[in-house]
């Protein structure tokens, strides 16, 4: 049943539910890892290399914060509130979402070609100069054309294929690494990344790299249009740019 | 907006098998003991998911032990309690003293001298301390696993927890069976070649290496063997999670 509207407004599909439950779900849990993250970074904000590390040994670097605990030199002889109980558990709970929402992408994602069609860079756009037209024009700061509300760029699909396949499995695995039952069962999740101190260290450097993508991926959306961008993920649709004048403005059903 | 009949009927079907499919997941998560006792809270799912998940996978594996070359030479002895006077006394003695009392769901209740103890048959391991705040370090535990006072008590077989405690009572925890059996949870009373330490537990901690370090109790004194959780402190588990740390900690 169609909702009849006098003048048509040209409305397209922008993401499948699929893509905005888990777009979202995905936000919720990393905000909610990010913070217990840090909270429990600030319990020892000193980083090593190798198997082991504490006080007693020289780390790779040292935040420059106050600590949550009085046993960590920090120099600053003032101790933080520690909130690393609820933190944790808060971290492997969302962590836990956040994994089983991935399986659930990217299946989703190969059974119905979603990574094929809409993230690998078309054959066309699989060069340099493709990569540097979308950065020059980034530069001049040029009004998003009509094909990027309902498409993605080179850049962009990059930049979402790295987070989905390497940034994020890269952090699930720094982290499950630090799990010391988990280890036990499959030794190479840490010996490969050179020792727990490491994996701890490479954990932390994997989920800077995911806020710059945050940051990056925010700015970006803010330049297109926040609240276009943000309610095509929420609803799935767009309207066409040449249609934004329209106050009307009603959501056909197709 | 309008909403199909034919949507509507499969989002109900869809949602009423998903409300079922948890209900009976969770059944049979408690029929085999995958519910961790601070399963209940907030973030009980979380808990379920990683113990359960834990208890599929790693039952059996062994921690990760370490050549004597990774042996830290400046192993982290975290805070301790000041000693009490009783400790003191204790410390005077050559902890001659010191007394491991075993009882609950056991055969033959005992209380062990650290001697007696050390009769039992040895082990030793090379394993990491991990704490939970993120540092670590290597280092060399020798003692009599748990396994062997368990079975030489004559435990009985429907004990599903040990519970232990510090000799200040208001610290104790406990583990599941799976843990306790586990060959390389130690009763120590040595590291690195000597006798434990007392910044260290000494005379007597257990170790649990798979998991986190507030699982491996320093000045252990007592061992309960039970089959529910109920009726120690808050009933959830150990004294973690009234501080606000979960029961399991194998992460």
């Amino acid at each position: 049943m169609a909702t009849t509207s006098p003048a048509p407004v040209a409305v397209t599909r922008r993401h499948t539910v699929l893509v905005r439950v888990t777009h979202w779900l995905t936000v919720i849990s990393f905000f909610a890892l990010l913070i217990t993250g840090a909270e429990i970074v600030v319990s020892h904000p000193r980083f090593y290399w190798g198997e082991t590390g504490n006080s007693g040994t020289t780390p790779l670097f040292k935040i420059p914060i106050p600590a949550s605990r009085d046993t960590v030199p920090t120099g600053y002889n003032y101790v933080l509130p520690d909130q690393n109980g609820w933190s944790r558990y808060l971290h492997f709970e969302a962590a836990w979402v956040l994994v089983l929402t991935g399986l659930v992408y990217v299946a989703a994602g190969l059974i119905t070609a979603h990574f094929r069609k809409n993230l690998l860079p078309t054959p066309a756009a699989r060069s340099l100069r493709a990569i540097r037209e979308v950065f020059a024009k980034y530069l001049r700061r040029a009004p998003p054309g009509e094909a990027e509300s309902h498409s993605y760029n080179v850049v962009q699909r990059i930049a979402y294929l790295s987070v989905i396949f390497v940034l994020f499995p890269f952090v699930i695995w720094t982290g499950l690494a630090l799990s010391p039952s988990f280890d036990s069962a499959m030794p190479a999740t840490v010996n490969l990344l050179g020792g727990r101190q490491s994996a701890r260290t490479l954990h932390f450097f994997v989920s800077g790299l995911l806020v710059i993508f945050l940051v990056a991926h925010v700015t970006m959306i803010s330049l297109a249009g926040f609240w276009s961008r943000t309610r095509a993920m929420i609803t799935g649709r767009v309207k066409l740019p040449s249609e934004h004048r329209d106050s009307r403005g009603e959501l056909r059903r197709e | 907006m309008n909403i199909s009949r034919r949507r509507l009927i499969t989002t109900g079907v869809a949602a009423a098998a998903g409300v079922a499919g948890l209900a009976a997941a969770s059944r049979i998560a408690r029929k085999h003991g995958l519910v961790p006792p601070d399963g209940c809270s907030l973030y009980g799912p979380g808990e379920t998911l990683t113990y359960a998940a834990q208890r599929l996978l790693t039952r059996h594996s062994l921690a990760r032990e370490f050549p004597r070359s990774m042996i830290s030479s400046v192993p982290f002895a975290n805070e301790i309690a000041k000693p009490t006077e009783a400790f003191k006394h204790h410390q005077a003695a050559g902890f001659s003293t010191w007394r491991l009392t075993v009882d609950g769901m056991v055969a033959h209740p005992t209380a062990f001298s650290l001697s007696d103890l050390k009769t039992l048959p040895t082990h030793s391991q090379i394993t990491e301390v991990v704490c939970e705040e993120g540092w670590s370090y290597v280092a060399e535990w020798i003692g009599t696993p748990l396994a062997n006072v368990l079975n030489q008590v004559g435990v009985l077989p429907q004990t599903r927890y040990i519970v232990y405690y510090a000799s200040e009572h208001y610290l104790w925890g406990s583990i599941d069976m799976a843990d306790a059996m586990h060959p390389q949870t130690l009763l120590a009373m040595g590291m690195n070649d000597g006798d434990l330490p007392v910044k260290f537990g000494g005379p007597l901690r257990i170790r649990v290496p798979r998991q986190l370090g507030y699982k491996s109790l320093k000045f252990l004194t007592h061992i309960t063997a039970t089959d529910s959780l109920k009726h120690f402190g808050k009933g959830l588990g150990s004294v973690d999670p009234e501080y606000g740390y979960s029961w399991y900690a194998g992460i």
